[in-house]
């Protein structure tokens, strides 16, 4: 019997458990999952969370539901990864060995890197939404807030779902409107980058969303620490932005067994080839979604092509056969825009956002890069796929892996 | 589009950073960094090289990077490159800027 064990059963961990379940030979091959955590979270809902969108039970289920029969799930900590021995020590002191290995760690949040973010005024006037715990906690925070200077800001890139930080600014600016003290809410948007748009294409389309919504942007600000005694947050070229209420997206790192286990680059994320997804430095170790360094959007769906893409070369693997160049970048987003609108955008490596109808070529029915109804049902009508599709690795229709590029308008990235 | 940088035509995009990295040399780079306001100096270059060294092998570029990179610290970086540090040095670096998905 060989053994093939995937380091975390989040999103990409759960889809790849299921994938592999149906495609290794069986009596050949035993599956071991192992992950520390009861608790399986539909991340994406946390944008909604604050926002009395979402109820704290449509984002938590239990984790092991979702995970197929037939797979050896362990409940424990993950101590170290020993490539040389091939080998996975866990908290407990068991060890597993392994004859291919799938690390779906992940990234998370890590408010210690910056001076005065998790001190005495976390969760007071000081959040994050990127957890369960900091959006549970921004919602009782808004429910009572009677408004003044709310403050989106980002910390550093790379970070989980890029667009989130904006999604979050958009549906701030509906939620105090919706309350009736918009004019008591100040809302900036702060980001290390030159613009929440970044890209010439998205900019010229979409700027006009933050001027209609009134949301202030600072750009280039790259946060050196909070002052959370006089409320505000200085930056290297000692720019300060005050606020009364700072929501930030911490620096977003790789698990710390990956630093442990000496596997990780500068932000513990494990260095992957982009097109193939098997690591740099080991040949049977391979990783997926949050937890590489490909130059693709840390998010759900770069995930879901990912695994399909990753199952087919673990097979390949396993033949000794070669392994496909296949993994595109692909992305595929909805973006509130607030008030019961969305935006979808669909990129890979080297295509932009682009204009068009997805998925179906001059038909949709839900359109790129435009604001619609439709896109914000699309995103609702989401949670229901992720739990009972995307997680069992159920195809779903109409969708590839490798980004189409019918019926868009597509510019190549310069 | 076309720009003319040292009497030689250029590709550039909507913002002015260069298309094609091989049309990037050192006088494109002097150029590039006049218009800035910037006049080239060793520690200059030396940071410049480093862009482009991490631009090559696909690593993001951060202000952490920055802090780890052995080159320079991030008080210098602001103060050869005023402003916006990192839209300003990958433009005469001639890379793209650091951008989000959108």
């Amino acid at each position: 019997m060989k053994n093939l064990v995937i380091l975390g059963a989040g999103t990409s961990g759960t889809m790849m458990a299921n994938h592999l379940v149906s495609s290794l030979p069986k009596g050949e091959w035993k599956i071991s999952i192992v992950d520390q955590y009861k608790t399986h979270y539909y991340q994406p809902g946390f944008l909604f969370l604050p926002f009395d969108i979402y109820t704290t039970k449509q984002v938590k289920k239990k984790g092991s539901k979702f995970l197929p029969k037939g797979v050896n799930y362990i409940q424990e900590k993950i101590d170290l990864i020993v490539p040389e021995n091939n080998k996975v020590l866990l908290a407990d002191g068991q060890e597993l060995l392994y004859d291919v290995l799938i690390v779906a760690t992940g990234t998370k949040t890590v408010p210690e890197e910056i001076e005065g973010m998790k001190g005495p005024k976390w969760y007071k006037n000081i959040f994050d939404f990127y957890t369960y715990e900091g959006a549970k906690a921004l919602r009782n925070k808004f429910r009572t807030w009677e408004g003044g200077k709310l403050v989106v800001h980002i910390t550093e890139m790379p970070i989980k779902c890029p667009v989130a930080p904006l999604e979050f600014a958009f549906l701030a600016d509906s939620y105090f409107k919706n309350k009736g003290m918009r004019d008591k809410v100040d809302i900036t948007f702060v980001t290390p980058l030159d613009g929440a748009f970044t890209k010439p294409r998205a900019t010229e389309t979409l700027h006009y969303l933050l001027e209609e919504k009134n949301i202030k942007e600072v750009t280039d600000f790259n946060i050196e620490r909070v002052d959370y005694e006089n409320n505000k947050i200085i930056d290297y070229a000692d720019t300060e932005v005050e606020y009364d209420l700072l929501v930030t997206v911490p620096t977003n790192m790789g698990d710390p067994l990956l630093e442990r286990s000496g596997l990780g680059d500068d932000l513990n994320y494990i260095p992957t080839n982009k097109t193939t997804l098997q690591s740099t430095d080991h040949e049977n170790i391979f990783a997926i979604g949050d937890a590489t360094n490909v130059p693709a959007s840390k998010a759900g769906s770069v995930a879901h092509f990912e695994a399909e893409i990753l199952t087919d070369n673990i097979l390949r693997y396993i033949n000794g056969e070669e392994l496909k160049e296949d993994f595109d970048g692909h992305a595929n987003c909805f973006i509130e825009t607030g008030g019961g609108k969305a935006l979808l955008i669909d990129f890979n490596y080297t295509t932009e956002p682009v204009e068009g109808t997805f998925p179906f070529p001059g038909v949709g029915p839900l359109r790129l890069l435009k604001e619609s109804r439709m896109n914000h049902m699309g995103k609702l009508a989401f949670r229901w796929i992720y739990w009972n599709m995307l997680l069992k690795g159920v195809p779903i229709p109409f969708v590839d892996a490798q980004m189409s590029e019918k019926g868009k308008q597509i510019e190549k990235v310069q | 589009m076309k720009k003319i940088i040292a009497d030689r035509e250029i590709d550039v995009n909507e913002e002015g950073y260069l298309v094609d990295f091989n049309q990037w040399d050192k006088d494109v780079c002097a150029y590039l960094a006049d218009e800035q306001g910037i006049s080239m100096t060793d520690k200059h270059w030396e940071v410049i090289e480093y862009l482009q060294d991490k631009h090559h092998k696909e690593e993001p570029l951060s202000i952490r990077g920055i802090k780890k990179s052995g080159v320079i610290n991030i008080k210098e970086f602001y103060s050869l490159f005023p402003g916006g540090p990192l839209k300003k040095s990958t433009l005469i670096a001639g890379i793209p800027k650091p951008k989000s998905c959108i």
